[in-house]
């Protein structure tokens, strides 16, 4: 094994993660700068970081974000895994291929041309625009990254589990929610988390749905960025990226249990 | 009871896509055929459906195609639509040439450090794309970081000018969409048999040769797959050149956006979503085909 492992493949597999981290590794380091000036480094300090959390609209911000999130995360992971469901077990209905196409489509468009989209829906309907129109323009493209994620689970999963539980006297939907759910879990919680973080990194479509009172962290995070870099933008950077790596590494690590403590029930079995 | 469970799982997401996704965009197409005009919301001819059949009709009638004529003569939007294909098919080939030797490199390493490597390159795929890029202004910027220390190493005496310029478009890209072309690229080489290659070294091919007609015809799938995976999201990109570009960079995500926030033309707004769309299909058709045979070629 490790004679293919060369030095020309150590030395390509370093450089292509020096290059992947070390952008963010500075933009951590520099969070924590005492100096003003961005580029200057003027000892160590977590100015910042209070200066943060004592700027209200930031804060404003990160709640509206947050509350969009869960929102967003939950309706599209329950639309999602449905649209899911139908795409892999309802081989023949009306209106399929569009069906089909409508799920895959946002994964693909422009994130300029679906807010504009949803922009110009809310307008010709007099939906006045804030926390709910954000929500439910990221309930709509995130469903599409939670059906991909579940379908791709869904596609091996073996259905006479659930036809023998319909069996046995369940109604289909009982026998999905005990059956079936539980066995696809792992990825309706990565679809959730999917979702969550779209939901939270967005801007673009944001931008298009938002109004006012309802400003996101992104959009203040992008407003500020427009003016110069500053070291609190570095500290909100900082703590987005570490909640969203410890959500990820936590995730991975319950995967990883999970699938050792299978592997060893297969194994006794 | 079988069948109102069925009806809901199709029912539900099917309504919400109707409702949500394919409405708005007819409601763009509908746009992009209308005037712009002084009003709230800006545009004529509105539908007033309580004045019946006569007046749809009669609004139907006064939609025009100047929008499209206007777009596809001026220079300035045909420069921005050319802009954003070449400053995309540069960058995927940039991803292509750095994301190779990663993905070969990672499916070359020990079993037992793939997950982990696998997750490192993943992981960046979940933190903010906006955060991703601004890291990016700190390092380009003249008196950033980059220049700090090139000349700080006696390499350079004078800062290099990136940042707002065309390269830092395609740094910023490459550097966002890197795991899309190495995810792919790795998938395919990991489950390559690599005894292929050594039966061709033993036959009397260079290394060279064995990866150029073993490794990189066995990779293509995945090389295919990796670059639309780019090409297609780059094309639209906003927030990069936005963000890197400067001004003097076009790209028809940035033009769009001017078009909607700043000159507050809706109709033209949309006219050039619709066109957008139109080149999009080209690519994303090609990708579907790609995707198709290769999924016959693994059966």
């Amino acid at each position: 094994m490790n004679r293919n492992w060369s030095i020309f493949n150590i030395v390509s597999v370093v450089l292509g993660f020096a290059f992947l981290y070390l952008p963010i590794v500075l933009l951590i380091v520099y969070s924590f700068n005492a100096s003003k000036l961005v580029t200057v480094w003027g000892g160590f300090s977590t100015r910042w970081y209070s200066e943060m959390l004592s700027n209200q609209g930031l804060m404003d911000a990160a709640w509206v974000t947050f509350r969009v999130g869960l929102l967003s995360a939950t309706v599209a992971t329950v639309l999602g895994t449905l649209a899911a469901l139908a795409l892999v077990r309802h081989t023949r209905f009306r209106g399929r291929t569009l069906f089909t196409g409508m799920v895959y489509a946002p994964l693909v468009m422009p994130e300029v041309i679906t807010g504009l989209s949803l922009l110009l829906l809310f307008v010709s309907v007099g939906f006045e625009r804030g926390f709910w129109t954000v929500s439910l323009a990221h309930i709509t493209f995130s469903m599409c990254f939670v059906a991909v994620v579940v379908q791709s689970r869904l596609v091996s999963y073996d259905m006479s589990l659930e036809e023998a539980a319909q069996d046995l006297g369940c109604t289909p939907f009982e026998a999905f929610y005990k059956v079936t759910l539980p066995v696809i879990l792992p990825a309706v919680i990565a679809g959730w988390m999917l979702a969550f973080t779209l939901s939270l990194d967005d801007l673009v479509i944001a931008s298009f749905t938002s109004g006012p009172g309802a400003t996101t962290l992104p959009m203040k995070i992008f407003s500020q960025v427009r003016l110069g870099v500053t070291p609190e933008i570095n500290a909100v950077c900082t703590v987005l990226i570490g909640l969203v790596a410890t959500g990820v590494i936590i995730a991975s690590l319950i995967n990883k249990r999970k699938m050792v403590r299978e592997a060893r029930i297969d194994s006794k079995v | 009871m079988g069948n109102f469970f069925k009806r809901v799982t199709i029912g539900l997401p099917y309504l919400w896509l109707c409702l949500l996704f394919l409405l708005p965009f007819l409601i763009v197409l509908r746009v992009s055929f209308s005037e712009p005009v002084l009003a709230m919301p800006p545009f004529a001819p509105q539908f007033d459906l309580s004045e019946g059949w006569q007046a749809f009709t009669d609004a139907v009638s006064r939609f025009t195609l100047y929008n499209f004529q206007f777009v596809l003569e001026d220079s300035l939007y045909t420069n921005a639509y050319l802009s954003s294909l070449r400053i995309a098919l540069i960058s995927t080939f940039l991803t292509l040439v750095i994301g190779f030797p990663l993905a070969y490199g990672m499916s070359r390493a020990p079993m037992t450090i793939r997950p982990m490597l696998l997750m490192l390159v993943i992981l960046p795929f979940w933190t903010s794309f906006l955060i991703r890029v601004y890291a990016w202004i700190g390092i380009l910027k003249p008196e950033g970081l980059m220049n700090q220390f090139l000349m700080g190493a006696g390499i350079i005496s004078t800062p290099l000018r990136i940042y707002n310029t065309e390269i830092a478009v395609y740094i910023g890209i490459v550097y966002s969409y890197l795991p899309f072309m190495v995810l792919p690229i790795y998938a395919t080489l990991e489950k390559m048999d690599y005894s292929y290659v050594e039966a061709a070294r033993d036959l009397g091919c260079s290394a060279l040769g064995a990866f150029w007609k073993i490794t990189a015809r066995l990779a293509l799938p995945g090389v295919l797959a990796g670059c639309f995976l780019v090409f297609i999201p780059a094309i639209g990109e906003f927030v990069i050149p936005e963000l890197l570009g400067g001004s003097r960079t076009l790209m028809i995500g940035k033009t769009l956006w001017s078009e909607f926030f700043n000159n507050r033309d809706w109709p033209v707004a949309s006219t050039v979503a619709i066109i957008l769309l139109a080149i999009l299909v080209v690519p994303i058709v090609l990708f579907q085909n790609a995707q198709a045979r290769a999924a016959e070629a693994g059966r």
